[in-house]
């Protein structure tokens, strides 16, 4: 062992969540280490080749609003790019794009090497040093002491993982990487409680032994909505690359069957827990017997390599049953499989031991984030480091960590989700999850989040500027559209009846016709001659703020409600066993929990109304006393 | 979130006089916003919010805004802070009895305001500073010992058709959605999207359904509160006969209510299974066989209020004026029209009667032979339970909590029907029967998004 330098955080791992912890904490300034084990696997997308998609374009989107790098990141490096849901309504609009793997992960160390107060390191730590449940440094497995305030674990599912491809077993991280096989004892031995949770991917194949003339191309948009607010439609363009769709068959499922007793998932030597929303294909035949057919999408891994990701057929079967599985599936019949499917087993926390900031309850400035906590997602995973690495320098700072609600973003309701529930398996971010979604959209992330980005420290007075001019621009368009009449002259009655709306028969206000479902604000433009000039994301805001006005100021509402027990904080030191009233079930709860805020505590499984009013009267009695 | 709202300051009501106590009621609201609230369902001269505090006002509560006259009131309006809760507080004192001081309390719910939870006016009483220290831990008892009365209640009321008739509709709204949800989360996958239209009935069915349950509500009410009935008709035409055929010894349950006077000792009659309260029997005693005295006004104030009204005519006489009046009155409520000494020569105009009552309403019935009054009995079950034998069943929907978390759901359907009608996008439908879904769930205590998020994948394939 030897003191190798002190440092204020240490961000223990180097994917999705390591990356944001590591650039948030020292673009605040702070002196910080990201230890990887290889870091050349540095924001690697061990499964899918993609960015974003229902609800996972929120949090990136979210994650830039604030002033994270993931979405930046993706800007630099997609290789198709697609509005999702776009026949739907603007709160489930989502934004998904094919990354080139390679240079996501170039792109992001790059990054990394550049931030001032940031340095890479390729070492396994094994230890973390504690002196009165404060975290004091950390410890490579070469013995090397880094000192530290704070440390973020962000070791995704690295902790004594282990792959699965049949009965061969490899005691490894994701695409044969080394596992960190120290840490968790270390955690274990401090009181840490560990979850064994289980996932999985499927094949990478050469894209020149497949056959696309039997599959359907896939194309990108042609408009393309970049993640980071930062970025123009122009400013990123480039030409895209295609995906495909195929099918699997009865001869498939046929294959899958006859070899279901070789697969560990079957067979019974997979002991963690896998996701519903991630089925093997083993699963998927088993579960859903009487479906002929199951889609896969065959997507680039990126532009340098003539790899192909076949998304929808993830397995732990043997490689021989692989082989003859893949190719019963048109146009893979000569595919040449370049890596294995497999499935993978690692250790997880526990979440409930976290607190809305992410910092362990009973370990001071000892924070965790990402897919160690039990998510699931690289969306997931960079939305919790950047939380992390933004409240470990707070804590350093000794400033209130940022916490942010449920009616803030989806990045509230993850976070919110995992530390009060516990999930039993990997927590996928669904748009059902969050209550207040037509607020949450992915279009207005940067006016729910950038005023709290610049306030961090981590936006630039010159993005929030940009940001309140476009508010501004914003209001003004909507008051002058409220009252600016629309007379039933002949070209109004032509535009109407171009669109199958029905005829006005005297003066209406142009918001009111913008709220029929057939119109919208670009389609009456040419009724509108004293329109100004707007930029797009301001036209966005114009037509979404009017046209469902009444559903927004409906949730706007009971945002309104949800906010005042938020808003009642509960001190973390608050012994409930002491409580009278409350029932037993609650006490054990709320102790464990140790929730923030009365708002956190009634979304607790087990803790009734009645327990709040108890809360509430105690918590009351305690002001008094004073 | 129903739940979550339930805590701080907004508006609460109850009715705070003890059950069963009769004449008046009062219904209490406290919370900012209270007053302007209750001025949406009242009608007098000034309007409450221009009323200074701790006043008295006259006028009368309507059922909602521009809806039907519900009772005459009292009026009393409390501003903050010099009140019993230091919020705004508004009682309105009403006359017509249980029954009626229920209609306005729900009013008030469908006005925007929450019933209140067991102990919440004395909770807020306290949170606000009013109450002293050592009371705080009263409250607590309070509202624990209550809640686990009304939670053994819910238990057993959950028991049977309810519990599984709202599961039931909670599960069908939770497949709408996830259906719904499927599509938005996997936007790729080849998953077959629900047309408008089948969503339509979908939700159009359901709504049916809590419709049928709130209307089984309100005979779950009769049946824990007693169906009010009214005997009306002229002096001597043997009204008291069919009070004394009621109170036969079998029939007649008879409560003493402690400290009342013997005026307002009240007589349940058990008709099979429904509690039947005859409306002033004492009235009816008093004045004996000898006269009936109970005029045609006196007929007319108790029928306003009666759930039932009972009309005894001699059918050996013509209709004469006060029969007519008696008759006009009585047009669209609840009543059954019975002609008495139907043993006799009957000289009424069967034709003329008909054109006040329908026919299925009329009985003849002879109090002297003792006849006609099984028929009175099926009459009775047909006009509240459509012909059936009342059971426990419709006694489910009693709490009021309940009624309003059903009543949540209808809303929310109704909504989603509007919704579904304008062609707005499917996640809106989804956010409207979430609404629905969870309102449910407040009735059998189900929390929905892990449910929603599981249906998901149990009924579609998805996922990489």
């Amino acid at each position: 062992m030897y003191e190798a330098e002190t440092i204020d955080i240490a961000v223990v791992g180097g994917g999705h969540a390591g990356c944001e912890a590591a650039l948030a904490a020292a673009r605040l300034g702070m002196e910080t280490v990201l230890f990887a084990i290889s870091l050349d696997s540095i924001a690697m997308m061990p499964c899918n080749p993609s960015i974003g998609g229902s609800s996972k374009g929120h949090l990136v989107r979210e994650i830039d609003a604030l002033g994270g790098e993931m979405g930046r990141n993706i800007d630099k490096t997609y290789i198709q790019t697609k509005m999702l849901n776009t026949g739907k309504g603007p709160a489930v609009y989502s934004l998904r794009a094919q990354a080139d793997k390679t240079r996501y992960h170039e792109e992001m160390k790059h990054t990394l090497e550049k931030t001032p107060h940031l340095r890479i390191k390729q070492a396994e730590i094994s230890e973390i040093l504690m002196e009165d449940n404060k975290v004091t440094g950390v410890v490579t497995t070469s013995g090397a002491i880094y000192r530290c305030k704070a440390a973020v674990l962000c070791m995704g599912t690295y902790m004594k993982s282990r792959c699965l491809t049949g009965d061969c077993i490899t005691e490894s991280g994701p695409n044969n990487l080394m596992p960190a096989t120290k840490l968790s004892q270390n955690l274990l031995d401090m009181g840490i409680r560990l979850f064994r949770f289980k996932t999985g991917t499927p094949a990478r194949m050469n894209r020149n032994s497949l056959d696309f003339s039997k599959m359907q191309p896939q194309y990108g948009d042609s408009d393309i909505v970049p993640f980071s607010f930062e970025n123009t439609p122009e400013g990123i363009a480039r030409e895209q690359d295609l995906c495909w769709l195929t099918y699997t068959n009865e001869k498939t499922h046929q294959v899958i069957r006859d070899n279901l007793h070789r697969s560990p998932l079957f067979g019974g030597l997979i002991e963690g827990t896998g996701p519903r929303y991630c089925p093997s294909i083993e699963d998927k035949v088993v579960r859903f017997a009487d479906k002929e057919r199951h889609q896969l999408f065959v997507e680039p891994e990126g532009e340098n390599t003539e790899e192909m990701y076949i998304q929808g057929m993830s397995s732990s079967l043997p490689e021989d049953v692989q082989i003859a599985m893949y190719r019963t599936i048109p146009g893979l019949e000569n595919c040449e499989i370049t890596r294995f499917a497999y499935a993978i087993e690692y250790d997880c926390i526990d979440a409930t031991q976290l607190k809305l900031s992410l910092e362990f309850k009973d370990y001071h400035g000892l924070f965790s984030a990402g897919q160690f906590n039990g998510s699931s997602g690289y969306e997931e995973a960079a939305a919790q480091g950047l939380m992390g690495g933004i409240n470990a320098v707070r804590y350093i700072q000794q400033k209130d960590p940022i916490i942010l609600q449920r009616s803030d973003g989806y990045i509230g309701v993850l976070i919110d989700d995992l530390i009060s529930k516990g999930s039993k398996e990997p927590y996928r971010m669904m748009t059902s999850r969050a209550e207040f979604r037509l607020l949450l959209r992915q279009d207005n992330a940067d006016q729910r989040l950038t005023p709290m980005g610049h306030e961090i420290g981590l936006i630039s007075d010159e993005r929030y500027e940009a940001l309140l001019e476009k508010e501004r621009q914003t209001g003004e368009e909507i008051e002058r559209v409220k009252v600016l009449t629309i007379t039933p002259a002949k070209e109004t009655l032509e535009l109407l009846e171009q669109y199958g709306s029905t005829p006005i028969k005297s003066g209406v206000k142009l918001a009111d016709l913008i709220k029929r479902p057939e119109l919208d604000y670009e389609k009456l433009a040419p009724l509108d001659q004293e329109r100004p000039e707007l930029p797009a994301p301001v036209r966005e805001q114009v037509n979404i703020q009017i046209k469902y006005e009444g559903y927004i100021s409906q949730q706007l509402k009971q945002v309104e409600q949800f906010k005042k027990l938020e808003n009642r904080l509960l001190p973390e030191d608050l012994d409930y066993e002491t409580i009278q009233g409350l029932r037993l079930e609650a006490r054990q709860k709320l102790n464990a929990i140790r929730p923030r805020s009365m708002g956190h505590a009634s979304r607790i499984t087990g803790v009734s109304p009645a327990d709040i009013s108890v809360l509430l009267i105690y918590m009351e009695q305690q002001k008094r006393n004073g | 979130m129903l739940q979550q709202a339930n805590f701080l300051d907004d508006i609460i009501a109850a009715i705070s006089t003890p059950l069963g106590s009769g004449g008046i009621g009062i219904v209490r609201m406290s919370g900012k916003g209270c007053i302007p609230l209750a001025d949406t369902i009242f009608q007098g001269k000034k309007k409450l919010t221009e009323k200074s505090s701790h006043t008295l006002s006259y006028g009368k509560i309507t059922d909602g805004p521009d809806g039907e006259v519900i009772d005459e009131v009292l009026v009393s309006v409390m501003k903050a802070p010099h009140t019993y809760t230091k919020e705004d507080i508004v009682e309105i004192n009403c006359h017509g009895g249980f029954l009626v001081t229920q209609r306005v309390l729900q009013a008030l719910l469908n006005a925007g305001a929450r019933l209140a939870e067991p102990g919440e006016f004395t909770k807020r009483s306290f949170l606000n500073g009013r109450m002293d220290l050592t009371q705080a831990e009263a409250v607590i008892d309070l509202i624990h010992s209550k809640t686990e009365l009304s939670r053994q209640a819910a238990v057993n009321q959950l028991e049977g058709r309810l519990k599984t008739e709202v599961r039931q509709m909670r599960q069908e709204i939770i497949d709408m959605i996830a259906s719904i949800e499927a599509v938005i989360d996997y936007p790729d996958y080849d998953i077959e999207e629900e047309t408008y239209d089948s969503m339509e009935q979908g939700a159009k069915k359901l709504l049916a359904r809590m419709e049928k349950l709130l209307a089984g509500a309100d005979r779950g009410k009769i049946l824990r509160e007693g169906l009010q009935t009214v005997i009306v008709g002229k002096p001597n035409v043997g009204k008291s006969s069919l009070l004394n055929w009621f109170l036969e010894e079998d029939r007649a349950i008879v409560t003493d209510i402690p400290g009342t006077t013997r005026d307002t000792v009240e007589e349940y009659i058990n008709i099979d299974g429904i509690p039947v309260k005859i409306v002033d029997t004492a009235g009816i005693r008093e004045t004996g066989d000898v006269v009936e005295k109970m005029g045609v006004e006196k007929s007319k104030a108790y029928a306003e209020q009666a759930d039932l009204i009972l009309m005894m005519l001699d059918a050996s006489r013509p209709l004469e004026a006060e029969d007519r009046e008696i008759l006009s009155f009585i047009d669209g409520k609840h009543s059954i029209v019975m002609l008495n000494k139907s043993d006799l020569e009957q000289k009424l105009s069967l034709e003329e009667l008909e054109q006040f009552v329908p026919k299925e309403q009329i009985l003849f019935v002879s109090v002297k032979e003792n006849t006609g009054f099984d028929a009175l009995i099926d009459a009775i079950k047909t006009l509240f339970f459509s012909g059936q034998t009342a059971t426990a069943d419709d006694a489910l929907l009693g709490n009021t909590r309940h009624k309003n978390a059903l009543y949540q759901a209808k809303e929310a359907m109704e909504h989603c029907l509007v919704t579904i009608s304008t062609r707005m996008p499917e996640d809106f439908i989804s956010m409207d029967l979430q609404d629905a879904s969870r309102a449910l769930g407040e009735i059998t205590g189900d929390v929905a998004d892990e449910e929603i998020i599981d249906r998901i994948f149990t009924k579609f394939c998805l996922g990489k």
